[in-house]
């Protein structure tokens, strides 16, 4: 990314989702090896951000635009957005039941791999490059032979998550309030698997409720997202702003100018 | 469901048939209609002793008077026009002059038919492990490994030809599981068979390889009737596959076969079936109607008998692989995947009748609906009185792909001794957004997605299927194969 090109730029992104206008005209820049957290209150417009970069059907973009890389990342499929090296940690995991882990994890990464013109692992090699994954996620290697997520507890799916991000290694990662409901021993594992990937050629945008997670992951940006827009972006401590005062704060302060480019 | 994922359903429920070819070869037909001078003609031209005639038109007769009474069964959730049963053709076979010494002799076009279907008969070529015979237009034309088998006193050959050489086995059992009068389309087969196969495990001997026939329908406007069956002596184990496809014509074929198994004190069965036959098209045109009676009984203490069967083809299907447990001891196991698309209609189940002590039976179902279909269970669970101790465990899951097809449960449970346990587990879902975004938002392409979930649900059946044959159930449903992992 030596060239300058952002890894994500977003402009007057405009969605709707459910019957609704969530997103409401928001931009973003991300730049190569940067951390984003975004942070707002329920019904901001967090997870439906997560959704439009993944490629999530159900939500409908009406507007605006979004560069990936300075591609056009709206004209991708979902599974190719994938191969192309954008994850979304999902905030529910779902249950895929008789399709084991293992097998699932290697598809995903044989897909991308096939992508790329490199050589398909084979059960073996799958599994020797899994298992260095799942020491930095403490991953019970156990779960890797059961089916995917089925019977699995809340931290479970989530080391699931992070544990497929660092098989597959993406450009972007995207973690829809990954920490929620995590004790602090599951955040640490959260925070090892999102620093693990941190360098100057990947970008990670994480997106939480609570400031907690920043302690262990730390941001070179953070943005509050209010209706559908940034309605604020700063540094760290706007974070820890945020977490003294409430998001209620933001409702008094001026909403769109503050972001708009 | 998005509108790209139902067009992907769409794409994957219409993919061709790749059996649909038709072979170009003599065939000796008789006309068609059914009445005793056909049974006759197929009675001679089989070489048959007094007795099989004789049993034959017993079967014949109470056809007739069921026809007559119009006894033909109605109660399965499938909807067809009557059959005209005298607009069929009984009796169809391959033209070869003489009885084949050996493989050499078979029809090269034959045999190519086979290559096609990736069935090698062909000495080189054979499958690995697996005897083979192979049914054309209900003749067997060729059985593989026989010498092999026979060094072991397996007997393993087409139905025909153990009439001649070991008529009093065929005597002993040949409808002692399926009477002549069972039902309506057993009555049938009963009366007109033409083939199948036959095997025979001596006592103490485990088969030391896969027996399977291939069943092929080539010649229009012909009903297929085989006859398959399989007797394991004491303590003898044999695993059998059985796998079916036919040309794609426009008019709908009957197929009515009938399987008696018998197990006697701690032998042990595994049916395998793999069947493809034509579907008929998305509209609904033409295809099999598959009305087969598989019954399996476990005579002897410790028997045990398993049916494990892929249902993906066939206009209509209407089949129900039971078993009738009547040593103390004895297991019977029903494993069942039954894929409907289009315009397909599966009525398909099993019965589990315990009737010794401490008898056991199992019962997984699933059921995967897509397009148009309409895909139901039907099964039954009695426990007899004397049945002290039986057990029962039923799972029927269904899947539904779009939300134009139906699938139906009927489960029946009677129960006549208090002693027994029985339990029944039954789902419904839908392959669900959550689930192929989540598969492509890995990099697993919707299709593929799609194969994944299918064949993860389908997992507790093709698990129990022989090597050979799971990879070719899976290939049928569209599946990928899953990996060494996990």
């Amino acid at each position: 990314m030596s060239d300058g090109v952002p890894m994500l730029e977003i402009k007057g992104l405009r969605a709707r989702a459910g019957g609704a206008e969530i997103l409401k005209g928001l931009d973003l820049v991300v730049g190569a090896g940067e951390v984003h957290a975004i942070m707002g209150p329920n019904g901001s417009g967090k997870s439906t951000l997560a959704n439009v970069l993944s490629g999530r059907p159900s939500v409908e973009v009406t507007a605006g635009s979004v560069l990936y890389q300075g591609r056009d990342l709206l004209e991708l499929a979902p599974e190719d957005r994938a191969k192309e090296g954008i994850f979304l940690a999902f905030q529910y995991p779902v249950e895929i039941p008789g399709v084991s882990n293992a097998y699932f994890m290697k598809a995903a990464l044989n897909a991308a791999r096939a992508h790329r013109g490199e050589e398909e692992l084979d059960g073996m090699d799958f599994l020797e490059f899994a298992r260095k994954k799942m020491k930095l996620v403490e991953f019970d290697e156990a779960l890797l032979n059961r089916a995917v997520n089925e019977g699995f507890s809340g931290g479970e799916k989530k080391r699931n998550e992070i544990l497929q991000m660092a098989i597959l290694e993406p450009r972007l990662a995207v973690l829809d309030e990954t920490d929620s409901g995590l004790d602090i021993d599951a955040l640490q594992v959260v925070a090892n698997g999102v620093n693990a990937l941190r360098s100057p050629d990947r970008s990670a945008i994480v997106i939480t409720h609570y400031q907690r997670l920043l302690d262990y992951v730390v941001p070179d940006f953070v943005h509050v997202l209010a209706d559908g827009r940034i309605a604020r972006s700063g540094g760290r401590e706007l974070a820890h702003e945020l977490e003294k005062k409430g998001y209620s704060w933001l409702e008094v302060a001026p909403p769109v100018e503050a972001a708009a480019p | 469901m998005t509108q790209s994922s139902d067009a992907m359903l769409e794409k994957l429920a219409n993919r061709d048939y790749q059996y649909g070819f038709v072979t170009d070869i003599d065939a000796d037909s008789a006309p068609p209609g059914l009445n005793e001078d056909i049974v006759r003609l197929i009675s001679s031209k089989k070489n048959e002793p007094s007795w099989l005639l004789d049993w034959r038109l017993k079967a014949l007769a109470r056809f007739m008077e069921m026809l007559e009474n119009d006894v033909e069964p109605t109660w399965a959730k499938v909807e067809y026009p009557k059959i005209n049963f005298q607009d069929i053709i009984y009796y169809s076979a391959p033209k070869q002059v003489k009885k084949l010494e050996s493989l050499d002799e078979v029809d090269p076009q034959l045999l190519e038919t086979y290559e096609k279907l990736g069935i090698s008969l062909s000495e080189q070529k054979r499958l690995h492990g697996v005897a083979v015979d192979a049914v054309f237009d209900s003749v067997s034309v060729a059985t593989t490994f026989k010498g092999e088998l026979e060094k072991q006193g397996i007997i393993f050959c087409s139905f025909s030809e153990a009439v001649t050489r070991c008529p009093e086995l065929i005597q002993q059992y040949l409808g002692s599981v399926v009477p002549v009068s069972d039902n309506f389309y057993a009555a049938l087969n009963s009366a007109v068979f033409t083939d199948g196969s036959f095997a025979y495990i001596p006592k103490g001997v485990r088969c030391p390889m896969e027996l399977s026939t291939y069943f092929r329908i080539n010649a229009a406007n012909t009903g297929q009737f085989e006859r398959t069956l399989l007797i394991a002596d004491e303590g003898a184990y044999v695993s059998y596959l059985e796998g079916c496809t036919a040309p794609m014509r426009d008019e709908n074929q009957l197929h009515a076969a009938v399987v008696e198994l018998v197990a006697l004190d701690d032998a042990e069965i595994k049916y395998s079936t793999v069947q493809n036959w034509y579907p008929g098209d998305k509209d609904g045109v033409g295809g099999i109607y598959n009305f087969v009676t598989k019954r399996g009984a476990c005579r002897g203490k410790r028997s045990k008998i398993s049916w494990t069967q892929v249902e993906t083809g066939s206009a209509i299907t209407w089949k129900y692989p039971s078993c009738l447990l009547q040593g103390d001891d004895s297991v019977g196991e029903f494993y069942s995947v039954a894929m409907t698309n289009n315009l397909q209609q599966a009525d398909t189940g099993t019965k589990m009748i315990h009737i010794g002590k401490r008898t056991k039976s199992t019962i997984i179902s699933k059921g995967i609906s897509a397009g148009r279909s309409s895909n139901a269970y039907r099964g039954l669970v009695r426990i007899q009185p004397g049945a002290t101790g039986a057990r029962n465990y039923s799972q029927c899951d269904s899947l539904l792909l779009g939300d134009r097809c139906s699938a139906h449960t009927f489960p029946y449970l009677e129960v006549k001794n208090a002693s027994s346990t029985i339990e029944h587990e039954a789902t419904t879902s839908k392959i669900g957004e959550d689930q192929l975004f989540y598969c492509r938002q890995r990099g697993i392409s919707e299709e593929d997605a799609i194969s994944m979930i299918v064949n993860g649900f389908c997992k507790q059946v093709l698990r129990e299927l022989p090597m050979e044959f799971a990879v070719e159930a899976q290939a049928l449903l569209g599946l990928s194969l899953e990996g060494s992992v996990g």
